[in-house]
Order: structure tokens, then C-alpha cells, then sequence
């Protein structure tokens, strides 16, 4: 079991490199679906102190169509719906960055850990900084991608760093927390794909660098 | 057996086999391709025929030009003195050979390239170029895995922990089945940098016929006769310094006769040879200025590895 | 200590006499006379010297005393062992390149140079580095260190018909005295915390005063060695000055800034107590200088400017020895103390050799075909057999290539820094680790990097009428040479005797188990061995090619892929052999290209230039100076020229202090 937690963690680790390396918004769709899937994963295969099992599995289940299905199914249709170049890719220099910055937040999430005592405590071994590097990448993503849509995964990226934080926190009651988060990043993302229409609508791209013409 | 005696026979193993390997990839290659194929022994008789012939050398070289295959082949058979073959530790080892090893490979590529910028021939210029680039950006990522074996031998008491005779013996083929999965992270860098090392597909193409876009083979194009017999024979030895590499931490020590341990390690160095085969049929060439990508990702993985080992 | 006041005297009487002949400047006899007698003086000082620091125990320390005329401070000398190891290139590189210098220098027509003033600085050169070494009291120290940055001032300005050298020297004076200026402070600071100019440890002085002093020590020594932000006089000097002086300047000088700092560090009381910062500055910075000045290097295309910042690379490498020592300490891990310091001391008289030698072969290409440009040369090593051969030892030593000496320096930092993997603390372990890992690029990036220097001067076909008929040197001009060129072979497979014998003279505490030296010392050994053996090796695979050849080749014009009418000009350059590497690194490189066509349908002509400026100097000096220059021309405005108003500002201050005095 812990050697499967592992072995999780690692690609969820290999996931976040990859998609911040990735040039191209398609692969990165299919990245967050995996992610999303490596999500259930490491939900099933995490000790559990006292959770029912069912629960686990229901909301493992929930995590699956929400994240690996249904977002990625919702992404790939804004895409498909706003892209003028479909494999439009952006300046390789970024990719360097990001990675490069990627890689630096591992190894601050990996210190940080050493600095806490209670993550270690708490967590099984390098699901801290694995949840905390996938926060980073998240940030990271919104932070270095100019396209809206790459900002969309970012924020769920982000996300899903945050899920696997509380994870170990989550007793029976904060499950239907777990879910209503959920709920609301639906929403979010929901909102976020009719105002990228909108965005695509009226500057003609996702391009948010266009945003500089609001200015007056 | 003894363990030096073990050491021996695959060490004769690796001088007298190593001509094999090319043979194996263009017979996996000509499958691939649904043709025939030349003979798997077709290199020994390369060898044969060039060794007799007479050599063709350009009015523009000096003694650089000769001195580069002797190096080659001689730096290379005492890189692969360093490693430990068979899974029996090399009698040379010593805190740090790796460090000897990597450089002394350097030494005989550096004179290559000499010798390929000693005909001036603007293709082998630009083979020397793209060598001379890509190995500089290749070394730190070979450090990197060497560094990462090194972490784990020292994170499992193991003395000598600094020498690929206790890197590669068979110790992180278990480790990774216990609970550091980041381990298997290496054997794929290991492969990709076989692949560059020894220039095969997706960072250069030995086949093509437009000297423009290879890199190894432009720079021996005026290699004729014994030196290019030196040249090829070096070159198998490499493919096999490297298949070795990644059998070392691939096939773990479980058979009590040291002899059918070391015939464990060599048919996974075959099966290196069929994997490499495989990827050159299955791959396109990348264009050149992605290499330095490719081995920037390689580089990657290799420190999330290393920073893993250097966790637990 | 008498052989030592022995040199001493025979550099000062040498320079006396050259003082003497100068005053003569025009007179042929007097060239030819100094060209003789003073490279014979400084030979005959340097072997005394040399005699001095190697005889005897290398732990023993000689100490004595100079008559001493000023109020304050002292003439005391002393050499221990550490400063007799950095007295080593010195004397011994000093003797070379003189021999060299007498020989080519005889060559210069008399009119033209003040040649018996050349040799005076030199001679002033070496007097001052020696005093530099033995030096135990600041103002002593202070006095020896000016001179010895003043006379580089006069003999880089050897040329000075060219624009280009005058600035160069006058880059070179500003930085020597910038780094100075620090200099007095640092010893102010020391001087008030110990309470006498005199040398000596630890100092009463409390943390954050002691750290104040490192890194003044840092940024004053810095400047000297050629530290990454403070690099840029280098590649301005070393491409001006004769070869032979870039040899001196680069194998020895540029050494006494890295003596400095490691001098300060053992005035600063205890090093096992060091901050940890401190380490961790020495080995970042380190590496950053190496890295910053291999990369330049490989898009350079002068030759000397091409060594120049190679020379920034090796001095990087040195101060990551240093730093990983420190570190060491600070993780109590002596075996990672021990190669660390020994890898800085010994890659410094690695690098000398090395250095020292390829200088002066880029000396001979410079007198056989009057240019060093790397894309106007080839062919060299067919019509200067022998220079080429030297070369090629001096490009595998200073890549690292074993068996040769360079390797045997970059082996024991490499072990060092490899050593952290069984550190305590994970930040610890990486930053070495990912440290060694920056090492393994910067000696890829360097192997590419002399592949050109050697591959595009030596190798290939002549690219200009000048490179296919040089004047070929006579050997007698090429016995200071071998020297050098000895040394690089020789030392690789010393290198256990050396190790040994550099143990005792570095900064550690006392305690160092014996066992730990013993230990590296055999792996020392067994590399040197395996290096042996590949040499023999590939000893044996020629004489086995020879057998197979016997009397079968042919000799043919270069493959052309088909195309028989190819000429030099078609020969890959300098510029296009880095550009792979110029493409990745774009941003620290910083290679310039310009192009000039016609843009007709029939184009006339069209150029093509590829340069590498040294944007640090562009973008950071020269805006700085700038707004120095500024603000100074607005303080001008003070400055009328009337001398009433000048009174106004006398009676305005006195009034002000008088004001001030009444008010405290």
C-alpha cells in the first residue's frame, strides 16, 4: 500500500513538471485529467485514521467525474470553441522559467517539511510537499501563462494542491466540505468558460495581454 | 568463482561482444521495417575488412588526425576497466572513479573533435560543433544520475558509496521496489543519455544520407581503413559502457553463481540493445535545437530523483 | 629565510640597474643590454626563491625582520607554508616568462620601447608579488600591494601607440584601485580590531565586524582575482599586455587576490566557528564565476581574451575549493574541509602551469602571424609543429583531462563536493551536490570551448595568407616552453606528492585525522595510475595502427561530400562553432551579430560579425561611472575660480563649526 502511495506521489510530482513544461494547451488538458484521476488514487490509497471507507469511495468516485471527466471534457469543448490556432504555442523562454521555478518550489515544500513537525506528524511521507509543489505549480501556471484558459488549469491545479493539504485533516463531517469545495470550483470554472467566450468574443483571442486596452 | 575471476570473463565478455549490439538494433530496426536486415554479425566483418585495408588520409591533417580513433578506443576500454561488469565490482575502483571515468570518456571525445576540425571540412566542422555543444550540456546530467545512485548507496551504509562499482551493483534495481519509487526515474534518464551519448535516433541519425543534419557520423567522414575500424569498435564499446550502466541498476543480484549472474547481466545488456532498436523505429529525429530540451528535461528528472533520494 | 632575503636583494639590485638603463631609452646597446641582464636577474632571484620555498620542512615557517623607517607599522617578513605555496608560481612562472620575454623582447626594434623601463616593472612585478606573499604587517603588506598593482599599469601599456591598450590599462588602474580603496578599509577595520598593524589571529572583534571584514575582504581581494561582477579588467588587460606579461599577470598575479582572502580568513580567529553563510558565499560565487566566465569565454574570438576569461573560470573554480572547505568545517565533515582546500591550492598551481603555458604559446602565434584572432588563423599546427604540440597539452591540462595535471585539482573538489551526499540536512546535501553538478557544466562547457581555441588556430586549413606563411620560431625560442609543458605531465602524475605536501599548508585546525589524508591520497594515486595506463594504452593502439599501415596510405585532398573545389574560406569558424552553445546560454553569452548586405538583387558585398562584448562592463560600470561623473560635474558648480568667494567658504566654515562647537 505505501509502496503504491509512493509510487502516486511520484508521478503526481512528474504530472505537475510535465504540465508546467508543457508548450501546448491539449497535453495539458490530459494532464490535469490524470492528475485529477492520480487524485481518486492517492484518496483510496492514503492511511485512513477513522474515515469509512465508503465515504473514501464515494467521493473518490465524485473526484473522478468531476475532475478527471467532466472539467477536462468542459475545457477541451472552450477550447475547441475559442481557438483560432488550436497548437498555438507559447515562447519556450516561459517553459524554462517555469519549470526552473517549479522545481524550486519542490525543494522549498521539501525543506519546509524538515522546518514542520506536525506535517510530518500528520502526512505520510512526501504527501506535504507533494500537495504544497502542486499548489506552487498551480500558482505558477496562473501566474506564467498569458492565455485564460491556461490560467483556468491553473486554478484547478492550485485546487487540487489544496484537496490533497486537507486530505489527512478530513474526518467524516468535512467531507461534505471536501464537496462543497468542489461544488464551487465547478462553479467557478463554469463561469470562468462562458466569460472566456465573452473574453474571446470581444478581443478576438484569450490572449489576457489584450487586457493592457481596458486601460485608458 | 571468485569475484575477480567472474570480473574477468565479462570483461572479455564486453571487448569480444560489444560489435554485437549494432548488429542487434539494425536487425530489430530491419524487423521493424518488415525487411530482412544485414547479418546481427555484420560489424565483426566491417571490422575484419577494414583492419586489411589501407587508409585514404587528407593532405590538410597532422598527427591530430591519427591520434584521434587511438584515443577514442583506448579511453574508451579503460572507462569500461572502471565499471563494475557482471555484477562484480571493478578491481580499479576507488572513492570518486566515476569522476575518473566520465573525464577520461571526455578525453577521447576531445580528440575526436580535434581530429574532425583537423581536415577542414566544413561538414565535420559542424559535426564537431553539435558534439563538442551537446556533450557539454550532457555532462551535468550524467553527474546528476551518478550523484543520485551515490545518495542512495550513502542513505544505505554501503562503503565506497562514491564508486560505480557500488553504485551500479544491483542495489537500486531493489531499492526501487521497496519504498522509493523515484529510483525508476533513472534508468529512463540513463537511457535517453545512451541515446545521445552514442547518437542514436531521437538526437541523431548514423543513417541518413545528408551530412547536414547528423553529428557523430559527419565528424569520421574522412576516417578510412584501421582508424575507422578504431572508430566503430570504440564506438560499440561506448554503446556497451552504457548498456551496462543501465543493466547495473536494472537486473538485480539474485543468482548465488557469480558466472549466471554475470550472464543475467548480459542478456539485459542484449535487451538494452533491443529496447534502443526499438525506440529508433518507433521515433522520429527531433529537430536540433530541441536536444537541448530534451536534456534539459533529462536533467529534470534527474534532480526530482536525486532530491527525492537525498529525502528519505 | 636568507635564500628568500637572497631573491629579495637580487630583484631590488635588478631593478636598480633597469632604472639605471632607462634613463637611456634610445640607445640599442642598452636595449639589448637590458633584454639580457634583466630576465637573467630575475631568473637568477626566481631560483633563489624557488630554493626558499621548497627547501626545508614545508610546516616549518622562517621569520625576520626588515629595517623599517616609518613611524607606524613594521617590516616584518615571515613564510609559513601557505604563503610559500602561493610563492610557488610566482618565482616559478616569473623565471619562465622572463626567459620567454628576454627572448622575444630582443626582437623589438630598440626605438620604439623604453625596454629597460619593461624590465623594471617586471622585476618590480615579482618583487612585490614575493613581498605580497612574506608580508605579515598591513602597512607593509599595503605598500607591497600597491606596487604591485601599479607596475601591471605600465607593462599592459607596452603598446600604447594603440588606442585599444591605453584603455585597457587605464580599465585595469581603476580596477586595481577600487579594489584597493576597499583594501584600506578592510585594514583599518583590522588594525582597529587587533589593535597593531601586525598579522596575526585571532582578533577580539564581534560577529557582525568579523563579517563586515569578509566581505570587504571579498569584494577588495575580489577585484583582484577577477571575481564575476569585478571580472571586467581582465579581458581588457591580458589581449594588451605581451604575452609574457599575461602569462606573469594571469598564472600569478590574479593568485595574490585569491592569497588574500584566504589569509583574511585565518586572521579571523577559529574557521571551524565561521558562519555558515560564508561558505555557502565562496562556493555560489565560485560557481557563478566560473560558469559566467566559460561562457563568455567560448564566444570570444580573440585568442588572448579567449584565455583571459578562461583565466575568470579557473580563479571560480579555486574560490568553490575554498568554499567547500569552509563549508566542510562548518558541517564538522573534515574529509570534505581537507580536498576542498587542497583542491583550491593545488588547482592554483595547476592552473598556473597551464595557463602560463598556453599564454605563451599565444605569444608565438602572435610573433609568427601577428594576430590572434581565431578566425584568421588554422593550419598552425602543420607550420608550427611544435608551439601546436604545446598547446595541446596546455588545452587537455586546463580542460581537465587526465593524466594531465588539470584534472588531478578539479578531482579533489569534484570528491569534495561529492562527499555531501552523506552531509547532515537535506539543504546542505543539495546545495553541494547540485553545486558539483554546475562543476560537471562548467568543464563540459570548457572542453568546447578550447576544442575551438585549438581546433580553429591550429587545425584545418590556413584561413588568411598570414597563418599559411608564418615565421616559424626558432627552438631556442621555445625552451622557456617546456617548462611549463613539464609541469602539466609532470604534475598530473606527482599529484599524491604534491597532495601530500599541500596538507600542511592549508587553513585547518589541527585536528585532522591522518588516516583521512592517506585515504585521499590513494585515490589520488590510482587515478593518476589509470591516467597512466590510458596513456599506455593508447600507446599500444598506435603502434598497432602503425603495424597495420605499414606503407598502405594514401594521401588525398579532404572528403568534400562530393564537391572537389572547396577552399579555406568554406571552413566552419569560430563563430559558427559556438553557436549551438550561443544558443542556449543567448542571455550570459550575449553574442552580438551583425550583418551588412546590399540589398540588391546582385549583392556587392557582405559581412558578416559576430562579437561578444562584455555587456557587465555596457550595461552596470559604464552607467555607473556615469552618474559618478555626473554628480561630480554638478559639484562643480562650487568650484568658480574667483578667490573671494573661495575666502567666503573659509569664513562660512569656520562660522559653521564655530556655531557647531558652541551648540555640543
Amino acid at each position: 500500500m505505501s509502496l503504491l502511495l509512493q509510487i502516486a506521489i511520484v508521478l503526481l510530482l512528474l504530472g505537475n513538471l510535465a504540465m508546467l513544461a508543457a508548450r501546448r494547451l491539449e497535453p495539458r488538458i490530459t494532464l490535469v485529467a490524470l492528475q485529477g484521476a492520480l487524485l481518486a488514487a492517492l484518496l483510496l490509497l492514503a492511511p485512513h485514521n477513522g474515515g469509512h471507507l465508503l465515504h473514501s469511495l464515494l467521493l473518490a468516485a465524485a473526484i473522478i467525474a468531476i475532475k478527471a471527466v467532466s472539467f477536462p471534457l468542459l475545457l477541451r469543448r472552450t477550447l475547441r470553441k475559442v481557438s483560432f490556432t488550436p497548437h498555438a504555442v507559447s515562447a519556450s523562454k516561459d517553459h524554462k522559467f517555469a519549470v526552473l521555478a517549479g522545481m524550486a518550489g519542490l525543494i522549498f515544500s521539501l525543506w519546509l517539511e524538515t522546518r514542520l513537525p506536525l506535517a510530518q506528524a500528520l502526512y505520510p511521507p512526501l504527501l506535504f510537499p507533494a500537495a504544497l509543489t502542486t499548489l506552487f505549480a498551480g500558482l505558477i501556471m496562473v501566474v506564467g501563462r498569458n492565455r485564460a484558459l491556461g490560467q483556468v488549469m491553473g486554478y484547478l491545479v492550485a485546487e487540487n494542491g489544496i484537496f490533497l493539504l486537507s486530505m489527512p485533516l478530513m474526518v467524516e463531517s468535512s467531507t461534505w466540505f471536501e464537496l462543497s469545495l468542489l461544488l464551487d470550483v465547478f462553479v467557478a470554472v463554469f463561469v470562468m468558460g462562458i466569460a472566456i467566450n465573452h473574453i474571446n468574443e470581444t478581443f478576438e483571442s484569450i490572449d489576457v495581454g489584450r487586457f493592457c486596452s481596458l486601460r485608458d | 568463482m571468485s569475484a575477480f575471476a567472474t570480473y574477468c570473463c565479462s570483461l572479455i565478455a564486453a571487448l569480444v561482444l560489444a560489435p554485437l549490439l549494432p548488429g542487434i538494433i539494425n536487425r530489430v530496426k530491419a524487423k521493424y521495417a518488415g525487411r530482412q536486415g544485414k547479418p546481427v554479425l555484420q560489424l565483426y566483418y566491417d571490422l575484419a575488412k577494414l583492419l586489411r585495408k589501407g587508409a585514404v588520409i587528407s593532405e590538410t591533417t597532422t598527427w591530430v588526425f591519427a591520434a584521434g580513433p587511438t584515443l577514442s578506443l583506448a579511453t574508451t576500454a579503460v572507462a569500461l576497466l572502471l565499471l563494475p561488469l557482471g555484477g562484480a565490482a571493478s578491481p580499479l575502483a576507488f572513492q570518486g572513479d566515476f569522476l575518473l571515468a566520465a573525464y577520461i570518456l571526455g578525453l577521447g571525445r576531445f580528440f575526436l573533435i580535434l581530429a574532425a576540425l583537423d581536415t577542414g571540412s566544413a561538414f565535420e566542422g559542424m559535426g564537431a560543433s553539435r558534439e563538442a555543444a551537446y556533450s557539454a550540456l550532457a555532462e551535468p546530467v550524467i553527474f546528476l544520475c551518478f550523484l543520485c545512485l551515490a545518495g542512495l548507496g550513502s542513505a544505505e551504509q554501503m562503503p565506497m558509496s562514491l564508486s560505480l562499482s557500488s553504485m551500479f551493483a544491483g542495489a537500486p534495481a531493489l531499492a526501487w521496489t521497496g519504498s522509493r519509487p523515484e529510483v525508476f526515474l533513472l534508468p529512463l534518464v540513463i537511457f535517453l543519455l545512451l541515446l545521445v551519448e552514442n547518437c542514436r535516433i531521437p538526437i541523431d541519425d548514423p543513417n541518413t544520407h545528408l551530412e547536414l543534419t547528423m553529428i557523430h557520423e559527419v565528424m569520421i567522414l574522412d576516417h578510412s581503413g584501421p582508424d575507422l575500424a578504431f572508430i566503430h569498435y570504440a564506438a560499440a564499446l561506448k554503446l556497451w559502457f552504457f548498456s551496462a550502466l543501465l543493466a547495473g541498476i536494472l537486473v538485480p543480484s539474485v543468482c548465488a553463481d557469480p558466472l549466471a549472474q554475470a550472464g543475467l547481466n548480459i542478456l539485459a545488456i542484449l535487451a538494452v540493445a533491443v529496447a534502443v532498436g526499438v525506440t529508433e523505429s518507433v521515433m522520429a529525429r527531433v529537430r536540433l535545437f530541441r536536444i537541448s530540451h530534451l536534456l534539459g528535461g533529462a536533467g529534470m528528472l534527474a534532480a526530482l530523483s536525486l532530491i527525492l533520494t537525498l529525502m528519505r | 629565510m636568507e635564500l628568500f632575503l637572497a631573491a629579495l636583494g637580487l630583484l631590488a639590485a635588478t631593478a636598480a640597474l633597469m632604472a639605471a638603463c632607462s634613463l637611456f631609452p634610445h640607445a640599442p646597446r642598452m636595449a639589448r643590454f637590458s633584454c639580457v641582464a634583466g630576465p637573467a636577474g630575475v631568473m637568477a632571484a626566481c631560483v633563489c626563491g624557488l630554493a626558499a620555498a621548497c627547501l626545508g620542512p614545508w610546516d616549518a615557517t622562517a621569520a625576520c625582520t626588515l629595517p623599517w623607517g616609518l613611524p607606524f607599522g613594521s617590516g616584518r617578513l615571515e613564510l609559513d607554508a601557505l604563503g610559500r605555496v602561493f610563492l610557488l608560481p610566482v618565482f616559478g612562472l616569473g623565471a619562465v616568462c622572463a626567459w620567454s620575454g628576454g627572448i622575444s623582447m630582443g626582437h623589438e626594434p630598440a626605438g620604439e620601447h623604453n625596454l629597460p623601463a619593461h624590465w623594471l616593472f617586471y622585476t618590480l612585478l615579482v618583487l612585490a608579488l614575493a613581498l605580497v606573499m612574506a608580508a605579515r604587517d598591513a602597512v607593509l603588506f599595503l605598500l607591497a600591494w600597491e606596487l604591485m598593482s601599479l607596475s601591471p599599469f605600465f607593462l599592459i601599456e607596452f603598446n600604447d601607440s594603440e588606442p585599444s591598450v591605453r584603455d585597457a590599462s587605464w580599465v585595469y588602474l581603476v580596477a586595481a584601485h577600487l579594489g584597493a580603496v576597499v583594501l584600506l578599509g578592510l585594514f583599518a577595520l583590522l588594525w582597529q580590531a587587533g589593535g597593531s598593524s601586525a598579522f596575526f589571529g585571532g582578533l577580539d572583534a564581534s560577529p557582525a565586524l568579523r563579517s563586515l571584514i569578509f566581505i570587504l575582504a571579498l569584494i577588495g581581494f575580489g577585484a583582484k582575482a577577477g571575481i564575476a561582477p569585478m571580472h571586467v579588467w581582465l579581458p581588457e588587460a591580458h589581449p594588451a599586455a605581451p604575452s609574457h606579461v599575461s602569462a606573469l599577470l594571469s598564472g600569478a598575479m590574479i593568485n595574490a587576490g585569491l592569497y588574500g582572502i584566504i589569509r583574511v580568513l585565518t586572521l579571523l580567529g577559529p574557521l571551524a566557528e565561521a558562519p555558515a553563510w560564508w561558505g555557502w558565499t565562496l562556493l555560489l560565487l565560485g560557481l557563478s564565476t566560473a560558469l559566467c566566465g566559460i561562457l563568455k569565454a567560448s564566444a570570444q574570438s580573440n585568442l588572448k581574451r579567449l584565455l583571459a576569461y578562461s583565466s575568470v573560470e579557473n580563479m571560480g573554480i579555486m574560490l568553490m575549493g575554498c568554499g567547500a572547505g569552509l563549508v566542510g568545517l562548518h558541517l564538522n565533515m573534515p574529509v570534505i574541509a581537507l580536498m576542498g582546500f587542497a583542491a583550491c591550492l593545488m588547482h592554483m598551481l595547476n592552473h598556473a602551469a597551464f595557463k602560463g603555458l598556453l599564454f605563451l604559446c599565444a605569444g608565438e602565434v602572435l610573433h609568427a602571424v601577428h594576430t590572434v584572432r581565431l578566425d584568421l588563423l588554422g593550419g598552425l599546427q602543420k607550420r608550427m609543429p611544435l608551439v601546436g604540440a604545446l598547446f595541446a597539452i596546455g588545452a587537455a591540462s586546463i580542460i581537465c583531462l587526465p593524466p594531465f595535471n588539470g584534472f588531478m585539482g578539479e578531482f579533489l573538489l569534484a570528491v569534495a563536493l561529492a562527499s555531501g551526499v552523506s552531509a547532515q540536512g537535506m539543504e546542505n546535501q543539495l546545495g553541494l551536490l547540485l553545486s558539483l553538478v554546475g562543476l560537471a557544466l562548467v568543464s563540459g562547457l570548457a572542453a568546447a570551448t578550447f576544442a575551438k581555441a585549438y581546433g580553429m588556430a591550429f587545425l584545418g586549413e590556413p584561413r588568411t595568407g598570414a597563418a599559411s606563411s608564418p615565421h616559424a620560431p626558432a627552438l631556442s625560442g621555445l625552451l622557456p616552453l617546456f617548462v611549463p609543458a613539464a609541469a602539466c605531465c609532470g604534475m598530473g602524475l606527482a599529484a599524491p606528492q604534491i597532495f601530500s605536501a599541500l596538507t600542511t599548508a592549508l587553513p585547518l585546525p589541527v585536528s585532522m585525522p591522518a588516516e583521512l589524508a592517506d585515504g585521499v591520497r590513494g585515490n589520488l594515486a590510482l587515478a593518476a595510475a589509470v591516467g597512466a595506463a590510458a596513456a599506455l594504452l593508447t600507446l599500444a593502439v598506435v603502434l598497432l595502427r602503425r603495424r597495420l599501415l605499414a606503407g598502405a596510405t594514401q594521401r588525398h585532398i579532404t572528403w568534400g561530400c562530393g564537391y572537389q573545389k572547396g577552399t579555406a574560406r568554406i571552413q566552419y569558424t569560430e563563430a559558427s562553432f559556438s553557436e549551438p552553445q550561443a544558443e542556449v546560454f543567448a542571455r550570459v553569452m550575449g553574442v552580438q551579430v551583425r550583418t551588412h548586405m546590399d540589398r540588391g538583387y546582385f549583392p556587392a558585398r557582405a559581412s558578416l560579425d559576430v562579437s561578444a562584448p562584455d555587456r557587465l562592463r555596457s550595461r552596470l560600470y559604464a552607467p555607473l561611472f556615469d552618474i559618478i561623473r555626473r554628480v561630480c560635474d554638478a559639484c562643480k558648480i562650487i568650484q568658480s575660480g574667483r578667490i573671494h568667494l573661495y575666502i567666503l567658504y573659509m569664513l562660512a566654515t569656520l562660522l559653521a563649526l564655530l556655531l557647531w562647537g558652541f551648540a555640543a
